[in-house]
């Protein structure tokens, strides 16, 4: 009498959970830090119920397979007497439990194909955005205006290091965000100029795979403007966790505010540059600029000390690439080393920030050469080819 | 007692079959690649001319120009798109320099986006099928001649043609 | 100690013992055995070692993923640490203790003397160690060890990787020889060495589960051999298999790779729904539900493993068409999964349970490897994997599978048979003690993972944002409890061995049936020189 009351309690307990759970469900779907986001889109929205609706099933068919098992461990247990049957099987039953998960399988498979085929379908485009993932950052070419640009993480070093103290956006924020207008169909044609990457966009339930030499096609149309984040979402080596993604979505007027701005700084740091490399610039100015392109790019791997990650990534401090021949350390800079983490740098930055890295290399960490490289040096190594 | 002579011999057989599948992927990839689009892949050799002409549709094709780092040149379409009706044959030109001070060779890989729609994309002519050679400062267009299949089904309206263009100089081919 | 609810019974006496059990001494002793018992003893001690070695250096990821910020190692080596972790894993501890099971139990269940081909079964395992201490020894070069996964992914781990490649593309090919010949092994035995009157349909589900992974692997294994060639070759010897530059494709490699993958993960899962199969109907002192079902559901799932891989490469960039055929095949192989799952439940049903360690064990091994099965329907739902995929909501996924599935399998496949094995009856107290350790730890571990992968974490990335830190910090202790914890199953195995404990009888547990349970315990040195007859 005592175990039945045991074992009522038991089960009654599970039903209990199981109800609690279920009618919790929704609002701990709510709940940003649990659950997939609703996104921003009308796609992201249906990749959501997608997805609820996937999660409800499993819970339906989780709890009833675990029921009836728990139900079975308290009451059909050589302790309280059970004694076993001897069935071996039944085909009518076999039969049963085949057909009826093929059926929910069908049900479920109707609204994922819909979704799925509208997903792949980025025709009739009102913009169009070139992404090209390398490492390990993300590379932005509108088609539609003369404006591309890189965009990197913006976290300090020091904060990775644990040297500083981590603010809200550590590991999410970069410092040129992709911009793009609401309420306009958006494609983008994925690439990648080394390994593998992923674009991930969480809030546009976007992830295309960014395969070296070849493109491929996704697209959104976003209807609330706001900032939204994500991450790169394929190995592609040692700094694939820092590389987001940020993009920034604004009114139409504002982002036809903002690309007529682009295109003229884009202009004008083109005149810029080539201003510069008429010019000749003092020590002081080349390892000012040096010292902040090399915080920027080049730190990653070679370190803020110059001493690099022994047997994987060179130090610079000492070595003989940047205190030695000049025209191969400008070489190894803007052309990169083939089949090396090194890459050519050349597409990346202006002349001014080359010559003044590759200053800054030859005369920082007590290297002291006293050579001066000037952006006409640079023009001259790229002349020289390869 | 019995011999297992027989079934290990044939255990055997399955394994260096098995091996050879596995190298056989690679050409069988290719082939299904052609059939189906998947990357985008288009054939490396010239398509027979086109047939016939459906003026009640127009395509947009738009074209991309990839440089890998490697490559000192300048790599751009001369336009970038054009307007086609199926079965019409248009001639686009990618303008190359080779910015460096050395004969330098480059090799250009096609892809094609939407990859579905890269077996309708027919090329006569294209500067990918061979190997292109570039002495110090020398530009040049290069050609590509190409038509849609009428077939095409019609949803697509958009195609884009995107190439890749490597630094193929034996020296600095990268190991 | 018989109690009425216990099953183990009295002490059976076998006078012939003796004469069937002299065994040669010493270390020579293990270099040179061809018995299949001393075998499948090597094969579980090597899996248990690396079980704590690939648990090592899952705590090296933990204890960098405790907290946000990189604290004890650089990128780099942190994606070392992921990568020998998975190979060690998958290759070193759930293989072959896998074919350690086999090598001991399955002569046994069809009444053979020993495996079919015993100087290949030697051979099969001393490459093991070999091959392991290859891979291992890469960490300590220069410049480390593979760093792309152990899905070594190409361009990364061809173009972009360092020399270790070398010599993990070595290691993968003696693993893979070592696998084949293992595989071979269990197939010859049992075509050909079945005793009189063991039918086909008369097989324990153990040794068909077994069956049909043997050729999963024969059919697999050398895919494998031909990528990680492959790889070796674009590397090293200019070809373009997946360089684009040379007219390769990258995605190439993936698809060859998931041919191979695929079918892996089912070779390292069936034969632990053969040990489930063995264990729920012996403590329910019941027969297993729809034998002929089960053994249909085990041959439609291989079949089905070979039509889903590219199902993990949903985001590659495939046409539609592929994309819809992969996501029906993966729905679709839910289904004779859940087969036997209804069967095991169908099997507790009405019997007359007692809830022994072995017991304790393949329950969990059904509730949580039904949870793994269920996340993995989620994944095959393409728009909403989108979502999911190279999140931590796959890590959770398969680790659901591989560790609530394949090594509680194996665990509780140790406890079921290592009083035959020994003798000597573990210590029931010390397997509960594990038992409710893993089992707590295990999900404080895994099941955050579902959370912090739905919220955006992606995998193999050795810092994080900071909204994935509280679950991160709760997993991590998780993980550290979890491998604590099997330091009780080692002292409880290595009890066993030292012969501490009660004498088991010769049936051992009173709901066990089969010819492994009509020899004595231990089990002799040679048994079954005469073929039985069964009837």
């Amino acid at each position: 009498m005592k175990r039945n009351l045991f074992g009522i309690q038991c089960f009654g307990n599970y039903l209990l959970l199981m109800l609690i759970l279920f009618i919790s469900a929704p609002l701990q779907a709510q709940t940003e830090k649990y659950n997939m986001t609703r996104g921003a889109t009308d796609i992201s929205q249906q990749v959501y119920d997608l997805h609820m609706a996937i999660f409800y099933i499993c819970c339906v068919i989780g709890a009833i397979v675990f029921a009836l098992m728990f139900w079975s461990i308290v009451y059909h247990r050589k302790s309280k007497g059970a004694k076993a049957a001897q069935f071996h099987g039944s085909l009518k039953v076999e039969l049963l439990w085949t057909a009826i998960p093929v059926v929910i399988l069908v049900v479920m498979a109707i609204p994922a194909s819909k979704t799925l085929i509208a997903m792949e379908d980025a025709s009739k485009a009102d913009l169009t955005v070139l992404v090209t993932g390398s490492q390990w950052k993300w590379h932005y070419k509108y088609m539609e205006y003369p404006i591309e640009y890189y965009s990197m993480l913006a976290t300090p070093r020091d904060q990775i290091d644990n040297l500083a103290e981590k603010t809200e956006l550590y590991l999410r924020d970069v410092d040129k965000p992709l911009v793009l207008p609401t309420g306009k169909k958006i494609r983008f044609l994925v690439t990648a100029d080394d390994v593998i990457h992923a674009w991930w966009v969480p809030a546009f339930a976007i992830k295309k795979d960014a395969n070296p030499g070849f493109i491929n096609e996704t697209w959104t149309k976003v209807d609330k403007p706001g900032i939204y984040r994500g991450q790169c979402a394929e190995l592609c080596g040692k700094d694939h966790g820092f590389m987001p993604v940020v993009v920034d979505v604004r009114a139409p007027e504002e982002f036809d505010r903002w690309a007529a701005e682009q295109v003229e700084l884009q202009a004008q740091a083109k005149a810029d540059a080539e201003k510069a490399a008429q010019q000749t610039q003092s020590m002081e100015e080349l390892m000012a600029l040096g010292q902040k392109t090399y915080e920027i790019h080049c730190a990653m791997c070679h370190q803020i000390s110059g001493e690099g990650l022994a047997g994987a990534i060179p130090a610079l401090k000492g070595s003989v690439m940047v205190t030695q021949d000049i025209a191969a350390h400008i070489h190894i800079v803007v052309f990169g080393k083939p089949a090396t983490a090194m890459q050519a740098f050349g597409k990346q930055l202006t002349t001014s920030e080359l010559a003044a890295v590759i200053t800054y290399e030859r005369n920082a960490w007590g290297n002291n050469t006293g050579d001066l490289v000037q952006v006409a040096d640079v023009a001259a190594a790229i002349e020289a080819g390869e | 007692m019995v011999s297992h002579r027989l079934l290990v011999r044939k255990l055997v057989l399955i394994c260096i079959a098995m091996f050879g599948f596995g190298f056989a992927l690679v050409p069988l990839y290719d082939v299904f690649c052609r059939y189906t689009g998947i990357n985008g892949k288009t054939e490396n050799t010239a398509a027979p001319a086109s047939r016939r002409v459906d003026e009640s549709r127009e395509i947009s094709v738009e074209f991309l120009a990839n440089r890998d780092p490697a490559v000192p040149w300048s790599f751009a379409p001369e336009i970038p798109s054009i307007s086609v009706h199926p079965g019409q044959v248009k001639i686009v030109n990618f303008l190359v320099e080779n910015l460096s001070g050395v004969a330098t060779i480059g090799r250009a890989v096609p892809s094609v986006s939407p990859g579905e729609a890269a077996r309708y994309f027919k090329k006569i002519e294209c500067f990918c099928f061979v190997e292109q050679p570039l002495d110090a400062h020398q530009g040049k267009a290069m050609p590509v001649q190409f038509y849609i299949d009428p077939d095409l089904p019609s949803h697509f309206t958009t195609i884009t043609l995107s190439y890749r263009l490597y630094n193929n100089t034996p020296q600095t081919v990268g190991r | 100690m018989s109690t009425e609810n216990s099953n183990v019974l009295d002490i059976n006496n076998d006078h012939h013992a003796d004469e069937r059990d002299h065994k040669p001494k010493g270390i020579t002793r293990w270099l040179y055995t061809t018995n299949h018992k001393d075998i499948g003893t090597l094969y579980l001690l090597f899996a248990l070692l690396m079980l704590f070695i690939g648990g090592s250096l899952a705590m090296v990821i933990r204890a960098e993923l405790f907290q946000p910020g990189l604290q004890f190692v650089d990128p780099h080596f942190f994606n070392q640490m992921t990568t020998v972790h998975g190979l060690v894993m998958v290759f070193g501890a759930i293989m072959p203790a896998f074919v350690g099971l086999a090598n001991w139990m399955v002569p046994m269940m069809i009444g053979a003397p020993d495996m079919a081909l015993p100087r290949m079964n030697n051979w099969s395992f001393w490459i093991l160690p070999f091959s392991f201490f290859i891979l291992l020894s890469t960490l300590f070069m220069e410049g480390g060890g593979p760093a792309a996964g152990w899905t070594f992914y190409a361009p990364l781990s061809t173009t972009y990787s360092n020399d270790s490649t070398a010599f993990f593309v070595f290691s993968v090919h003696l693993l893979g020889i070592s696998s084949i010949m293992g595989a071979m092994n269990v197939i010859v035995t049992i075509f050909n060495l079945r005793a009189p009157g063991m039918t086909w349909m008369k097989m324990p589900l153990f040794v068909w589960t077994w069956l049909i992974t043997a050729f999963l692997l024969i059919a697999v294994m050398p895919v494998l051999a031909g990528t990680v060639t492959m790889v070796l070759t674009d590397k090293y010897f200019g070809t373009s298999f997946f360089n684009a530059a040379g007219g390769g494709d990258p995605v190439l490699f993936q698809h060859i790779f998931w041919f191979f993958g695929h079918p892996e993960v089912y070779i390292m899962i069936l034969p632990a729904f053969g040990i489930v199969s063995s264990i729920i109907p012996t403590f329910a002192r019941k027969p297993l539900f729809g034998y002929d079902s089960m053994v249909i559901a085990t041959a439609s799932i291989a079949f089905l493993s070979f039509i889903v891989w590219a199902h993990h490469m949903f985001t590659t960039g495939m046409p539609v068409a592929a994309e819809l055929f992969f996501m029906y095949t993966t729905m679709l192989i839910a289904v004779p999964t859940g087969v036997k799952v209804f069967n095991w439940v169908a099997t507790m049903w009405r019997g007359s349970m007692t809830f022994e360690t072995p017991m304790m064990f393949a329950v969990a091994f059904i509730v949580l490897f039904t949870i793994g099965g269920l996340s993995g329907l989620m994944l095959a739902i393409i728009p909403a994997d989108f979502q999911y995929q190279d999140t931590y909501f796959v890590v959770a996924h398969f680790h659901y599978v591989l560790v609530t599935g394949a090594l509680f399998g194996i665990i509780s496949g140790v406890y079921f048979w290592i009083p035959k094995w020994t003798g000597v009856m573990y210590s029931e107290r010390l397997g509960q003690w594990h038992f409710w350790c893993s089992l707590i730890s295990v999900n404080m571990l895994f099941f955050p993972m579902h959370f912090v992968g739905l919220a955006g974490m992606p995998r193999r990335i050795p810092d994080y944002a900071l909204q994935f830190a509280d679950m991160n910090a709760f997993i991590s202790i998780g993980g550290a409890l979890f491998g604590l914890s099997q330091l009780i199953f080692v002292w409880c195995v290595v009890r066993c061995m030292r012969r501490k404990g009660e004498k088991a009888s010769t049936q051992v547990w009173e709901g066990a049936h089969g010819l492994e349970w009509e020899i004595p315990s231990p089990a002799p040195y040679h048994t079954f020189q005469t073929p039985p007859q069964v009837k």
